[in-house]
């Protein structure tokens, strides 16, 4: 069968769908009577022309990384974890744990730990279901969304009731300690004349985000595993025929997956907040799932969903600051981009492999 | 100046925020939004009441994530708004954060507290809801003919408790031997705007025999205060006075004044007083709702003693354990 070349489906497609999501929020933003093209200019001005706005999309980029990996290491195997979100909340009380008990002489050393800390955290929340999953049968995609509520549940107990401290009103830890305190883009790049992303939260847990996809690219396209994902992933009967291990494959591929959505608490944790809050992950375990989709699973097109998705946030910040839209509307917006690029792909697609196939059929 | 200027600058062709001048006030809403009919909206009428008042204005913005709540801080102040007001417990750490950048900034946090030693530009005004839940527990109590009595609670934080705990004592305070049911709605934020979710566990106290239910939930108690009126018996409103959403069936309202503390912080402008406040009976920051819609249901002897019961507390003669000081509650157990 013909298909498109290999660009078109990578590049033309996501960005014919961005560029439909964003005359719908136009056309919305329009029907309040605000000027969409003031908004896009605020947008883009406060996200991506200060180096603070690019601190904070920066910041929230990290996050989508983490949980994107973490839904696409899933997609390779062919299992749908929207469980990234209750993962991470439990990953950020590993990073809360050693960083309130463990006396850390140095940063790195801490982020070495809580790193650790937080990827086990999280694939043992999604070793749960991945268990009942390949030894029981129960879909994973109903087993890790009801996880996530336990796992808010699990969190809102230990935080209200055993690590709060003494009168707090704020279901909050108390703040960790100054020697787990990550280095900011700001205390890295600034200078005293040139006082780069100042106040902004980005910090050193990007460059990790940015490892952690080099590390899957390899590990999908040049190891042994990542090759039996990929297999278990494109058929479970050719891949049992192969002597892989079904049962083996669904549970290390959602270790994997868990890990990853916990080590996004990294940043919410232990980079801005410093303690744990109990609406650390914000969503972004849910987010994940869009970015992997419009990132085809592959780590370069997951960076760069979630650079969009980081831009919408941070530019949605400054909408809601300097202008009358709605918090709602924002988040319809956002919504309008993750509707078009994830669900409503083929939409896209199909027309333009069309478009492509007649004219070469034209041409040939 | 400067600064303000070069920040108008860059946004002018935006018009959008023609509306800022120097030394307007700002206000920050808490997740919940602005519009729960309860807390968030509360302050969002007292800066209403402040700009119809002294013809200012002001600028405001419902926060969508945690990470926005120090950039709001900061990007407000940076603008040069005076004072920077926000609601909610959770903006305390933050403002700590971020005070002592900006040190000519006013920031005030409503329900939370930050050290004034630590940050002199910080004013903390607080509540003594427990002293407003007791008033409301009595009533409660008297109006209650089947001797049990609900509370229904937003997310489980201390904050809800201290309500809860508060109105277990008044209520008990009335008669030893009347029953308190207890139940909050979730354990995560969507807690705070879940009416259907406050309908069912309204339902399920109803089931027990409850037949007063008093709701601190934001958004979710209006799902409790409209199962209570459907299925005829009162509820009790929080925050702002809740007694007109369903005259006759509500039995009062436990009045936080936080419409009156965004007001004043803002009328004050930049030379506010900062430290830390706390509004109780006392100060009138705390109280009951008396109106027409619920006149028919305060007896004459439920006001005589309620207004006793104020005295009393005000004067030190009643003292109402509050939960937050050592987390725990004599009249209720969670």
């Amino acid at each position: 069968m013909d298909k498109m070349p290999a660009w078109a489906d990578a590049v033309l497609v996501p960005l014919i769908s961005i560029l439909l999501a964003a005359i719908l929020s136009a056309l919305v933003i329009l029907a309040i009577g605000e000027s969409p093209l003031d908004a896009l200019n605020l947008m883009v001005e406060g996200a991506l022309m200060r180096s603070s706005g690019w601190g904070y999309t920066l910041y929230y980029t990290t996050n989508f990384i983490f949980t994107g990996l973490c839904v696409a290491v899933a997609f390779h195997a062919k299992m749908f974890n929207i469980g990234g979100e209750g993962q991470a909340m439990i990953g950020g009380l590993g990073v809360a744990l050693v960083c309130l008990f463990i006396p850390f002489p140095h940063w790195s050393i801490a982020l070495l730990v809580a790193t650790a800390a937080a990827a086990v955290f999280g694939a043992l929340w999604a070793l749960i279901p991945a268990y009942l999953q390949a030894k029981r049968g129960s879909h994973i995609v109903i087993t890790t969304i009801m996880f996530n509520f336990i796992a808010a549940a699990v969190l809102n107990y230990v935080l209200v009731n055993v690590l709060r401290p003494q009168g707090a009103m704020d279901p909050a830890t108390a703040t960790f300690p100054a020697a787990t305190h990550l280095p900011t883009f700001q205390e890295m790049f600034a200078t005293a004349d040139n006082p780069l992303f100042r106040g902004s939260p980005a910090n050193v847990t990007f460059f990790l985000a940015v490892l952690a996809c080099v590390g899957f690219w390899y590990l999908i396209w040049r190891t042994k595993l990542g090759y039996e994902i990929r297999a278990f992933g494109h058929s479970e009967s050719a891949a049992k025929y192969a002597g892989i291990s079904p049962v083996r494959i669904t549970i290390v591929a959602m270790l994997i997956s868990g890990g990853l959505a916990g080590m996004m608490a990294l940043n919410t944790t232990m980079g801005e907040a410093e303690r744990l809050v109990m609406n650390a992950t914000e969503g972004a375990g849910f987010i994940g799932i869009a970015v992997a989709l419009m990132g085809r699973s592959h780590p370069v097109g997951i960076f760069l969903a979630a650079l969009l998705f980081g831009f919408l946030y941070q530019g949605g910040a400054e909408l809601a600051l300097w202008t009358n839209i709605p918090r709602e509307l924002i988040t319809v917006i956002q919504a309008l981009v993750i509707l078009f690029t994830g669900a409503l792909d083929n939409m896209v697609r199909m027309p333009l492999e069309r478009i492509f196939l007649a004219t070469r059929r034209r041409n040939g | 100046m400067t600064l303000m200027t070069k920040f108008l600058g860059a946004s002018a062709a935006l018009a959008l925020t023609a509306g800022a001048a120097l030394a307007d006030p700002a206000l920050i809403y808490d997740l919940g939004g602005k519009f729960d009919k309860s807390f968030n909206e509360a302050a969002y009428t007292g800066a209403e009441a402040y700009a119809k008042e002294t013809g200012g204005s002001y600028r405001d913005i419902e926060l969508q994530s945690e990470a926005q709540r120090e950039q709001a801080l900061r990007r407000f102040a940076e603008a040069g708004f005076n004072p920077v007001v926000s609601t909610g417990f959770s903006m305390s750490t933050p403002i700590a954060s971020v005070a002592a950048d900006y040190p000519d900034t006013k920031f005030v946090t409503i329900d939370g507290f930050v050290s004034p030693d630590e940050h002199p530009n910080v004013l903390s005004i607080l509540f003594a809801e427990h002293e407003g839940s007791y008033l409301v527990g009595m009533m409660a109590a008297m109006a209650s003919k089947t001797g049990t009595v609900g509370f229904v609670g937003g997310m489980d934080v201390p904050l809800i408790r201290k309500f809860a705990c508060g109105y277990a004592q008044g209520a008990l305070a009335v008669n030893p031997d009347l029953k308190v049911i207890s139940n909050m709605t979730g354990t995560t934020p969507a807690a705070w705007n879940d009416p259907v979710k406050g309908s069912e566990l309204a339902k399920a106290q109803i089931a027990q025999g409850a037949d007063v239910i008093y709701a601190a939930a934001g958004g979710t108690g209006l799902g409790v205060l409209q199962t209570a009126a459907d299925e005829d018996i009162l509820s009790i409103g929080v925050d702002s006075n809740q007694n007109h959403l369903y005259p006759g069936k509500v039995l009062t309202s436990m009045l936080k004044r936080v419409d009156v503390a965004v007001a004043e912080t803002m009328a004050q402008g930049a030379d506010l007083e900062t430290g830390v406040m706390v509004l109780g009976l006392a100060e009138n920051g705390v109280g009951y709702a008396l109106d027409e819609n619920n006149e028919a249901l305060v007896t004459p002897e439920m006001k005589a003693a309620v207004d006793d019961a104020r005295e009393k507390i005000v004067a030190g003669e009643i003292e109402v354990h509050d939960y937050s000081s050592d987390d725990s509650c004599p009249a209720l157990s969670f």
